[in-house]
Formats: structure tokens, C-alpha cells, sequence
């Protein structure tokens, strides 16, 4: 009985105020969906970075025109340096290789190049990426070498785009969420007027605090769920249309994003959504419905 | 039943208590009015009683409960032993006079079941059987004050307050609701009510408690209006 009372009050008093209830909906759906896509973006640079960091090196280019002995002297300076996994030496004609196959879709551009135009390099793995100051420093100002490029540095650039980005979605999911509390509020403190002479009566003949409070904090966890839910759709289906379909160039380099990741943000945004909702409808109800 | 002791009420940016220093004592199934001018602090005592203020200093025992140290969260389960009722009645005007008394019974948890046995037995004893399913304004004043003394009493509550319940009634109709109250304090319901009626007060011949400028004047056993 008191769970059908509760229901029922529940319905009507989102009806009742259909209009608010509209927009505390929407609101708290961006809110949520630009929530849901920061966390998605958090947890694939954080992918990304495992996969590509195991895999970069340091690129150590020589001179054109570097003898033996300077080789050699190099070789041992990498290997003296006490802070590479494994090294390769990258001959003229290797790069080569290299090079027409990285560039094999333009095959004009490929034959402009001769063996002699690529420098010779070392290719060396470090065992901690992040200890490359430390190896550069240790080899850096030897005769014979032109130029040592670290492949971590250029993705450090792309990794703080996507970092912007993430930051980016975070800060307009905070600044809807806020416009959804205060929607919220607002709808607890109409609905809340509108049922003030019930309240009264339940006050004068006893009725429990949380039997009073209920209908209106579900009204809005209700509200906060179906945000949720309608958030998860815009991500999911933003998901397929853009990622997969549109910018599927740009995942290349954005390693894919498993379809488990996005159906962990139904539950994690309904989560968010209602308890969000329901506390701030509680604190509403403390200041307009003393008890 | 009820006990006042040395209660003091100042609310707050008030210049002078409401209640000043009161002690008052009131027995098992007594009839009292309280009685005083506008703003004397008779309606304080009721707020108290309820626990919808709190005494500034001073103690407050009601069921033999310390209702100045009663926890927030038990003041609901509290009021249920007390019944109030009011001079603008407030009944909710989108319920039927049987709606009104079955929500006062709904909401603290009671069965429609029970509230299908109890509440025709509840409006036949105030005299409203037969108008079960008016609404309030399908009523006249003196019905809507008996739907909401059967609200007050549906729950066999041991005290029952009323503040002022004649205030909007002619004379005629406040003797009749008179005779409702006395016929349940027959039952052995402590009445408390707060009235500024001489003529009700003068009939009645029961315990009159004057307060003026928040202090007891008069505690009288058979008193009159004064």
C-alpha cells in the first residue's frame, strides 16, 4: 500500500510539473553525457599511453659523414649508459626499407629517395621512457651524432591534446551539472509548495520524516535516472556515428574503445545521476520542508 | 500527562519571552482551557506541546515524555499520541471528509483495511454519517471542524490539542463542537484546548488557565472567562 502511495505520488508530481521536469532532465543528460565522454577519454589516453610507451624508442641519428671509431664510441656510450632495454643499429638501406614501407601508398615520392639522402641511427628502447633526459644527457655532444629525437616527447604533445579535451568535457559536465541542481531544486521547491497542505496534515498526525521526504527525492532520482539513461544514448550513438564512422582516421592513432568501457558508463552515470539528484533534493527539502 | 516546569520561551529578535517562567500541571483526562488576550503565549503552549518549538529553558514532559530533550528523528512517532485541531481546519480540500481522515491514518502506516473498519465508525461518532463522501466545500463550517476533530481523534490519541477550534464558527455551531470535544473527553481524552470564547469558557465550567504577557494569572478548578 505505502509503496504504491509513494509510486503514485512519485508520477504525479513529475507530471504535474511536466515542463521542469523536461528540462531537469535534459540538462542533467548533457551533464551526464560530457561526464560519460571525459571518463571515456581519461581511461583511453590512459590505454594509449600503456600501449605506446611500451613501444617507443629513442632515435639516435648520426652525420653523413661519421667514421668507425666515432661509431663505435657511440655504441659504447648507449650501452655504457646503464638505462636501455635493447638497441639497434638502423644502416642507410634499412631506413630505407623502412621508409618505403611506411610511405608504400605514394610510390613517386618513395623513388625521389635514395638510400644515401636517409642518415644511418641507432634505435634504442629504454627501460623506463620517462629516464630520457638522463640518457640523452649521457650520450648528447659525442662527435657523429646529428640529431636524438625521443618519439615520447611528440606524443606527450598529443596526449595533452587529448588531456584538453578530457579537462574540457569535464568543465562543461561540472557547469551543466550545476544548472541541473539548481533545476532540481527548483522542482522539489514547486513540488514541495504544491503539496505543502499534505505535508502539513502528515506533519500534525505523525507521519515518519522519510515518508514525507520519499516521493519528492525519488521524483528526483527518477529524473536523475532517465537523465542518465538518455545521457548514455547521446554517448553510445555519438560513439558509433563519430568514432566509427566519420573519424575513423583519427583512430589510427586513438587506439579503439571497446565497447565494454562505453556500457560501463550506463551503469556509472545512472549511478552519478541519481545520487547526485537525490542528495540535492534532500538538502532542498531540509530548508522548505522543516520538520 | 502533561507538565510544564519553569518553562521559558523567548523566540528569536523577541524583546520579551513568550512564556515566562511557566509551571503548569495537567491531569489524566482533565478538560483545560487556556485562556488571555492576543499574543499572551496560549498558543505557544500548544507549539511546545507538539514539539514544533523548542523551550529556550525549562522542561516539558508529555506522556511521560521529556519532550524538551525528544530527538528529532522521534518527534513523528511522538505526535501520533496527540491530536490536534485548529480553527482553520485544514483539511485537504481535494479529499472527501472519509479521504481526509483515512490520509491522517494512511500515512502513519495504517491498512486501507483498517481505515475502512475504523474511520465510518470515527464520522458516525462525530456526526457526519451519511456525509462520508462530501468534500470540504460541499460542507458548512461547523461539519468541516467535526471532519477535522475526527481526523484529531481516528487515532485514539491520549491528549488532544485544540487551538482556538470555535474561532471561525457562530455561536450555535461552537456549542455543538463544544459537545463533541466533551463527549471525547468523556473517553477519557485529556483535552487541552486554547480559546478566547468567554461565552464557551462560561458554559463549560472547567479547569481555566488565564495567561497574560506570557505568565499564569489564574489556575482555576470550575473557573469562568474572568
Amino acid at each position: 500500500m505505502r509503496v504504491k502511495y509513494v509510486l503514485n505520488e512519485v508520477l504525479v508530481g513529475l507530471w504535474r510539473n511536466v515542463t521542469m521536469t523536461i528540462a531537469m532532465i535534459i540538462t542533467m543528460s548533457v551533464s551526464l553525457f560530457m561526464l560519460g565522454a571525459s571518463v571515456l577519454l581519461y581511461m583511453q589516453v590512459d590505454q594509449m599511453k600503456d600501449y605506446y610507451y611500451g613501444n617507443i624508442q629513442v632515435s639516435v641519428f648520426l652525420t653523413d659523414d661519421v667514421t668507425e671509431p666515432q661509431k663505435a664510441a657511440i655504441d659504447q656510450a648507449i650501452k655504457g649508459s646503464g638505462l636501455i632495454a635493447s638497441q639497434e643499429y638502423e644502416s642507410k638501406e634499412d631506413a630505407l626499407e623502412r621508409f618505403k614501407k611506411l610511405w608504400a601508398d605514394s610510390p613517386d615520392f618513395v623513388d625521389a629517395i635514395g638510400a644515401d639522402s636517409l642518415p644511418e641511427s641507432y634505435r634504442v628502447k629504454l627501460t623506463d621512457p620517462e629516464k630520457y633526459d638522463q640518457f640523452s644527457q649521457a650520450i648528447e655532444g659525442l662527435p657523429g651524432i646529428r640529431q636524438v629525437i625521443d618519439q615520447r616527447e611528440l606524443l606527450e604533445k598529443v596526449f595533452e591534446i587529448f588531456n584538453a579535451i578530457q579537462l574540457g568535457a569535464l568543465g562543461v559536465a561540472i557547469f551543466m551539472a550545476f544548472a541541473a541542481l539548481l533545476l532540481v531544486g527548483n522542482t522539489i521547491q514547486v513540488a514541495a509548495y504544491s503539496k505543502r497542505r499534505e505535508v502539513a496534515v502528515m506533519k500534525l498526525v505523525g507521519a515518519s520524516n522519510w515518508f514525507i521526504q520519499a516521493p519528492f527525492v525519488l521524483e528526483a532520482v527518477v529524473a536523475g535516472i532517465v537523465g542518465a539513461v538518455l545521457g548514455f544514448i547521446i554517448l553510445f550513438v555519438g560513439k558509433v556515428v563519430m568514432l566509427d564512422n566519420k573519424l575513423q582516421a583519427l583512430t589510427t592513432i586513438l587506439t579503439p574503445i571497446p565497447n565494454g568501457n562505453v556500457w560501463l558508463m550506463l551503469p556509472l552515470l545512472a549511478v552519478v545521476g541519481s545520487l547526485v539528484s537525490a542528495i540535492t533534493a534532500w538538502i532542498t527539502l531540509r530548508f522548505y520542508l522543516k520538520v | 500527562m502533561i507538565q510544564l516546569e519553569n518553562v521559558t520561551k523567548t523566540y528569536p529578535k523577541a524583546s520579551r519571552p513568550s512564556l515566562d517562567n511557566v509551571s503548569v500541571g495537567i491531569e489524566k483526562g482533565e478538560f483545560v482551557f487556556f485562556i488571555g488576550p492576543s499574543g499572551s503565549g496560549k498558543s505557544t503552549i500548544v507549539k511546545l506541546l507538539l514539539k514544533e518549538v523548542q523551550a529556550t529553558t525549562g522542561k516539558v514532559v508529555v506522556n511521560a515524555k521529556d519532550v524538551t530533550s525528544l530527538r528529532a528523528w522521534k518527534v513523528p512517532h511522538f505526535r501520533r499520541s496527540i491530536g490536534c485541531v485548529f480553527q482553520d481546519f485544514r483539511l485537504l480540500p481535494n479529499r472527501t471528509a472519509y479521504e481526509n481522515v483515512a490520509f491522517a491514518l494512511e500515512v502513519i502506516g495504517k491498512t486501507k483495511a483498517v481505515a475502512r473498519r475504523v474511520v465510518p465508525e470515527v464520522l458516525e461518532l462525530v456526526g457526519l454519517g451519511g456525509k462520508e463522501h462530501r468534500y470540504p466545500n460541499e460542507l458548512s463550517g461547523g461539519e468541516q471542524q467535526r471532519v477535522a476533530v475526527a481526523r484529531a481523534f481516528v487515532n485514539r490519541p491520549l491528549i488532544l490539542l485544540a487551538d482556538e477550534p470555535t474561532g471561525n464558527l457562530d455561536p450555535d455551531t461552537s456549542v455543538e463542537i463544544m459537545r463533541l470535544l466533551d463527549r471525547i473527553n468523556r473517553t477519557g481524552t485529556t483535552v487541552v484546548m486554547v480559546t478566547h470564547d468567554s461565552n464557551i469558557v462560561n458554559q463549560m465550567r472547567r479547569r481555566v488557565i488565564e495567561i497574560e504577557s506570557g505568565r499564569i494569572v489564574r489556575d482555576q478548578a470550575r473557573g469562568v472567562y474572568g
